[in-house]
């Protein structure tokens, strides 16, 4: 079971942090870590990045996981970048995006789906003006983030099923039923949404915040 | 009260309820009928997801053409599917989520969902992720979802269908010892045996409304 992109849940600073600060505090690292080309100082980022974690307690396995995504991309790109540069670009151009990467996974384990819905929600509230709903796109984002695992596991039963009528696995022939649930689930999601009201302040304006 | 007045509905080229007239108060009431009878349409009747081509239905003198926003507040539903209604990644963000808009403080929103946690058997389940759940656990977790917001009643379409025996009997158990009003769909006759009231569905009629022995008796004849 994937573990990409879960909270991890926790009472470190990093966890108390408004999870503003820390997107924002992402934003400002990923700027650093572009501007840095140095391998010394790629190395003291790593370090950094490394103790952040140690303080939120994130176990070394989920930490990995969050980059392990990474790993054909970054052995292409490796050997991509050998033929261009020297071997000090190439390390420095992989460290700036598994770093990155790693520092992203940081701020998803420690920060709940539901805080950084607000912190985007409050973002957006300008757009408000030129018809934007910030709680859409935020619904949206928490939908999505929701869906990642249910359709995964959509796909399991289906290969499963074809597993047990002996079917040889021909990943096309897995599309159409995959497909069929998908558009099932989410008819039912659809229903489920109503029921919950989530369409009813559609038509309200935006209530006032507290 | 809640008054359905010859509702028809068509679903594509069915006629899936056919002048469907009834009226009922009591706290717990049952809904079977065989596959395809209208029995999940009569259901989403009642909270205003389906609103009927003709015909009216109101709760607690409310009409679910007009006042399908406030009707959805006062009338939860619970589907079958306990993953298709599960719309936050963790536990405790799915069951604030019904609270959302409700302008309560933060604080609040967090007491109460730790209190219908706790209630439900999901305490310390807060913060896990809500697919790694069980699906009774998920069930749970649908139903926490729902009674958060204190509606005054829940409409569930077969809660329990997808559910091992052991949850099958927790879930019934917990929806028979709600105090709120339960409107239940099932094909579990044994978990109707207490209820106050059991309508029988064929063909998208009303065929039978009694007390619980009665309505299963000409239930299981309509199934010769
Ligand atoms: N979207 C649709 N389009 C066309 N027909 C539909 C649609 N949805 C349901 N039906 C039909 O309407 C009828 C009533 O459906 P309903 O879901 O209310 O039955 P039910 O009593 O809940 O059945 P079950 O026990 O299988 O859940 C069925 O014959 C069904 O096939
Ligand atoms: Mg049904």
């Amino acid at each position: 079971m994937t573990t990409v992109g879960l909270y991890h849940p926790g009472t470190s600073v990093l966890h108390r942090l408004p999870a503003g600060a820390k997107l924002a505090g992402l934003a400002a690292g990923i700027t650093v870590l572009l501007l840095l080309e140095d391998l010394r100082w790629l190395g003291a980022a790593a370090t950094a990045i490394v103790v952040l974690h140690a303080v939120a307690r994130v176990p070394a396995r989920l930490a990995i996981a969050q980059v392990r995504p990474l790993l054909w991309f970054v052995i292409f790109l490796l050997a991509v970048q050998l033929l261009l540069t020297d071997w000090q670009g190439a390390l420095s151009v992989v460290l700036t995006l598994v770093l990155s990467v790693a520092l992203a996974g940081l701020v998803t384990l420690t920060t709940r789906v539901s805080a950084m819905l607000d912190v985007v929600e409050s973002l957006l509230g300008p757009l408000r003006r030129v018809g934007v709903r910030p709680d859409r796109v935020g619904l949206v984002l928490a939908l999505t983030v929701r869906g990642v695992p249910v359709i995964a596991g959509i796909a399991g039963t289906v290969r499963d099923a074809h597993r047990a009528r002996g079917a040889t696995l021909r990943p096309w022939a897995l599309l159409v039923p995959v497909l069929v649930r998908v558009l099932r689930h989410a008819d039912a999601l659809g229903d489920a949404l109503a029921a919950r009201g989530a369409d009813d302040d559609a038509d309200v304006a935006a209530p006032p915040r507290s | 009260m809640i008054t359905v007045e010859g509702v028809s509905h068509r679903l594509g080229e069915r006629r899936a309820l056919d002048r469907v007239t009834v009226s009922f108060a009591e706290h717990r009431v049952g809904v079977i009928g065989a596959n395809g009878s209208g029995k999940s349409t009569f259901a989403r009747l009642l909270n205003g997801l389906i609103v009927p081509d003709s015909g009216r239905v109101t709760v607690d003198g409310l009409s679910t053409a007009r006042d399908g926003r406030e009707i959805r507040r006062k009338v939860g539903f619970v589907f079958t599917d306990p993953d298709a209604q599960i719309v936050m990644p963790t536990v405790a963000e799915d069951v604030a989520f019904g609270l959302r808009r409700s302008g309560l403080p933060r604080a609040e929103i967090a007491r109460r969902v730790t209190e219908v946690l706790a209630r439900f058997g999901l305490a310390g389940f807060g913060d896990r992720p809500a697919h790694l759940l069980s699906g009774g656990e998920k069930q749970l977790l649908a139903l926490c979802s729902v009674l958060v917001t204190e509606p005054a009643t829940v409409v569930c379409d077969e809660p329990t269908t997808l559910l091992d025996l052991r949850n099958a009997r927790l879930i019934g158990q917990l929806l028979v010892g709600l105090p709120q009003r339960l409107v239940l769909v099932t094909h579990d006759l044994v978990m109707l045996a207490d209820f106050d009231r059991v309508l029988v569905f064929d063909d998208g009629r009303l065929v039978a409304d009694g007390v619980p022995a009665v309505a299963a008796a000409h239930y299981r004849e309509l199934m010769r």
